[in-house]
């Protein structure tokens, strides 16, 4: 995270002088925090009905039901998960309302199921294989039905809206799966998380944050 | 008739899991309401936790738009896209829908409207659009909401599977409506 912030903000800056944009690049420090805000709060209110929808839906069992319906599925996605684990009925939960659109329901429901994701973590600060996959389906973006799309497109007179659903759902089918064929080939290729209590408390400190320093080779365990 | 049909989904899709959610908790005799409320709490919680990474991420991303340099991107690669004959107004949404949703779908409209509901142009930006989603937001969101700050792949799977499907999407749109 460390070089993608460094260089989304140095970049920027050089390039905004390059093109005597400068002061536009300033002044989007303050639009853009104004905004985070802004995206923040306005989730506040839809996370929290479905937060509370969600606990109806676990303790009610609804959740179980489907985790277990799609757990031939899970299982070789999430192999590090247990196959209780409540982190597999969330992430069910979370991939039905994406693939719905449900957008606003989708966020918290992640958010949930990373919860639960890190909970079976070794390093808190870094991300597992599980929720590199987990990430990996969710920007891929798979959705039944594009509707904001076809909203924009009966805007401006489209003829037959419904004829891009199909070539869509294929599109993003073809980047789901191969997300998640990258993510299984890729958790082979990279050093394996370890702990950082095995690391002990100055291989922590030393050790860095971002893409390249976690792919260092530590060895052994998986 | 199938229209209809996608209409009536996208229409009763969000009720639809409200009201079997609902039910099936009441049936199972569960106090709808203190569970609710109590899940709820967390809501507060969770929204207020993401907003440092948000912003570390949001403003990046709002300086690196307003850079020009989504624009130089497209002067260097539009020769490269007219030999696959795409045009180079739908080169912004390339770039700029892993970044930022509410962007993509401003430089679609502007698309539609000035390209004609119904060019070749609308429909690959239209495909484009709706099949992405902001990899950069969910990435802040969801790790932020945990504290992860080591991606490992993360990010390069998603950005691969972003470029996967922009290269799936010209080759599915062409073959369907080329």
């Amino acid at each position: 995270m460390n070089y993608i912030f460094y260089f989304l903000i140095v970049v920027s800056i050089i390039a905004g002088a390059a093109n005597g944009k400068l002061p536009d690049v300033v002044n989007a420090i303050l639009t853009g925090a104004e905004l985070s805000v802004k995206v923040a709060f306005s989730l506040i209110g839809i996370m929290a009905f479905w937060l509370g929808m969600m606990k109806i839906a676990k303790k009610s069992g609804l959740i179980g039901v489907i985790a277990k319906i799609i757990k031939p599925v899970t299982k070789k996605l999430f192999n590090e998960i247990p196959e209780d684990s409540p982190a597999i009925g969330d992430i069910a939960m979370s991939f039905s309302a994406n693939a719905f659109g449900l957008t606003n329901a989708a966020t918290p429901i992640g958010i949930k199921a990373m919860e639960e994701l890190q909970k079976q973590n070794i390093d808190k600060k870094s991300a597992s294989n599980a929720m590199c996959m987990f990430l990996a389906m969710n920007t891929a973006g798979f959705q039944l039905v594009p509707a904001t799309v076809i909203a924009i497109l009966i805007g401006v007179g489209y003829e037959n809206p419904t004829e891009i659903i199909a070539p869509t759902l294929l599109v993003t089918t073809i980047a789901f799966l191969s997300a998640i064929f990258m993510s299984k080939l890729l958790q082979k290729f990279w050093a394996p998380q370890q702990s950082p209590l095995a690391m002990g408390e100055g291989r922590i400190s030393a050790g860095g944050t971002g893409v390249r320093n976690s792919g260092e080779d530590f060895g052994g365990e998986n | 008739m199938f229209h209809q049909l996608m209409n009536l989904i996208s229409l009763w899709a969000l009720p639809g899991i409200i009201i079997l959610i609902l039910t099936i908790g009441l049936v199972r005799k569960i106090p709808l309401y203190e569970v609710f409320t109590d899940g709820a709490k967390e809501g507060f919680k969770v929204a207020v936790n993401i907003i440092p990474y948000l912003v570390a991420i949001i403003v990046g991303i709002s300086m690196f738009r307003a850079s020009g340099i989504i624009e130089s991107i497209g002067v260097v690669c539009a020769p490269l896209l007219e030999h696959f004959k795409v045009s180079a107004d739908v080169l912004p949404i390339m770039i700029v829908r892993s970044l930022s949703g509410s962007a993509a779908l401003g430089v679609f409209s502007d698309i539609a409207n000035n390209s004609g509901a119904d060019a070749y142009t609308t429909k690959l930006a239209a495909v484009m659009v709706g099949s992405s989603e902001t990899t950069f937001y969910v990435l802040a969101v969801y790790f932020g909401a945990i504290g992860i700050s080591k991606l490992r792949y993360a990010l390069i799977v998603g950005l691969l599977a972003d470029f996967v499907g922009i290269i799936a999407a010209i080759a599915v749109v062409k073959w369907m409506f080329g």
